[in-house]
């Protein structure tokens, strides 16, 4: 194991010229991308734009087609290890067919953490995320609010440096909304970077230090949140936070 | 002799005629045997099929699942050969024992266990795979994950590898040579009533063997429908 790498952090995350294909079609074109060792990054764009991709691409599920992907500067050595410091919250989340404890063991197991030390860990997020209550219940018997809630208490047994949200609250009300924004928040005050795609301008505008918006697959812009929802330097970004129509 | 009435084959039962509980207990250890080998083997098997891309995959996906509907007589054919004092197996001597009959079976239900597995454990690895990837876990720690999450659906397989083994007759029939007191099964026995002619005693054999197939269903599906219930 690089012994560097463990002591310090993954980030800066840097993509250079990262494109993507799938069956002869240009999905992503030529990203260039740096995530910052602090803060939260909204993905913004229409749906199509590449978004889920992207995120995809830095957290590893997908490969590039061509260009690289370096965590703190370096390409990826050790991918097991890089994996480890991450995590991803998915917009439907996937839960095992065992109780809600048993879900945040599992990825405690695969982390490698020792069985006794799991069961703890567990209650500790899943009191964080305000489960510990349904913690003995079957995963898949809780409520849509209640999983994503479960999947972002998984996330947090596992300390990432880093977290993926793709359209995190896109199937959820907004009481459920709220406790996922303020979960992403503690992730925050935690110190784990956040990268997050929405097409909710409101949650953008709420969570959002720095926007970076797509479109058709292109990186148009990577802008100070501030700047982005007062001025953006796009046409395309103009008109999507007007709530224009674009493609 | 069994006398030719319907309830003949139910007095033995009442009566729990020594050679009929024999003949049930033979029956039940050889299909639950071959079944449970067939489990051990068929599960990985169908699991690895299902996550690995390797060549000649689609063609082995065609072998197991045609081979579903290997006839049982073929089947007995070749373990015959297999295990006849002349075969490569010969020198074990097994030929019209009761392993015989189970390696016969174990023949006869692992494509069906493997090529149901496979799809089974297919479609749930298409549900968890973005998961457990961005979880960290590789292929082989999925198998496991994956087999345990598809329990449920996997206990009706393992069933349909059951009813399978305790209804064929053709080839324990010609591996066990259905030797009374030694490789006699139900199935066996009532081929031989109905070739002697004792339809009724043959009829009251085959509601016996149906009845245990359905009381073993019926628990299996009692333990996984509450369970699943509770796990949703």
């Amino acid at each position: 194991m690089n012994q560097s790498l463990s002591l310090s952090s993954l980030l800066p995350l840097e993509l250079e010229q990262v494109s993507f294909s799938h069956r002869g079609q240009t999905l992503l074109h030529a990203i260039d991308l740096r995530l910052g060792p602090r803060g939260k990054t909204i993905v913004m764009g229409p749906n199509g734009a590449g978004k889920s991709l992207l995120m995809r691409l830095c957290h590893g599920l997908l490969q590039p087609t061509s260009g690289t992907i370096r965590w703190a500067g370096k390409p990826q050595a050790s991918r097991q290890e890089i994996r480890r410091r991450q995590a991803m919250v998915f917009q439907r989340p996937i839960m095992l067919r065992r109780s809600v404890l048993a879900n945040v063991c599992y990825a405690l197991a695969v982390h490698g953490v020792s069985w006794r030390q799991r069961n703890a860990l567990a209650m500790q997020a899943l009191e964080h995320m305000g489960l510990a209550a349904l913690a003995q219940r079957p995963a898949r018997v809780l409520s849509g609010g209640e999983q994503q809630r479960l999947a972002l208490a998984r996330a947090w047994a596992l300390r990432p440096d880093i977290l993926f949200l793709d359209e995190p609250t896109s199937a959820l009300d907004p009481a459920a909304t709220k406790a996922v924004e303020d979960a992403i928040e503690e992730f925050h005050r935690a110190g784990t970077r956040i990268v997050m795609s929405t097409h909710d301008l409101g949650q953008a505008r709420r969570l959002a230090d720095e926007v970076v918006f797509m479109c058709g697959g292109r990186l148009l812009e990577q802008t100070p949140a501030e700047r982005f929802f007062e001025a953006p330097a796009s046409l395309e970004a103009a008109a999507f936070v007007r709530g224009e129509l674009i493609w | 002799m069994y006398d030719n009435s319907p309830w003949a084959a139910f007095e033995l039962i009442a009566r729990m005629d020594p050679a009929l509980i024999s003949i049930v207990a033979l029956s039940l250890k050889v299909s639950l045997s071959a079944v449970a080998i067939a489990t051990l083997i068929g599960l990985p098997i169908g699991a690895a099929v299902a996550l690995w891309r390797f060549p000649g995959r689609s063609l082995l996906i065609v072998i197991l699942n045609a081979f579903m509907g290997l006839p049982p007589v073929v089947v007995g054919l070749a373990v015959y050969l297999l295990l006849s004092r002349a075969g490569p197996l010969g020198k074990y001597g097994l030929l019209f024992t009761p392993t015989a009959m189970i390696i016969a079976q174990f023949v006869l239900v692992l494509p069906i266990i493997a090529a149901l597995a496979r799809q089974v454990i297919e479609d749930l690895w298409q549900e968890y795979r973005e998961q457990l990837g961005s979880l960290g876990v590789t292929r082989r720690r999925a198998i496991p994950t994956l087999l345990w999450d598809a329990r449920f659906s996997l206990l009706t397989v393992v069933l349909a590898g059951f009813g399978r083994a305790s209804a064929e007759v053709g080839a324990v029939l010609i591996v066990g040579g259905n030797i009374d007191g030694i490789t006699r099964v139900m199935t066996t026995a009532i081929a031989l009533e109905t070739n002697k002619g004792n339809l009724a005693l043959a009829m009251g054999l085959g509601v016996i063997l149906l009845s245990l197939v359905a009381l073993i269903n019926a628990a299996a599906y009692l333990i996984s429908e509450t369970s699943r219930r509770r796990l949703g």
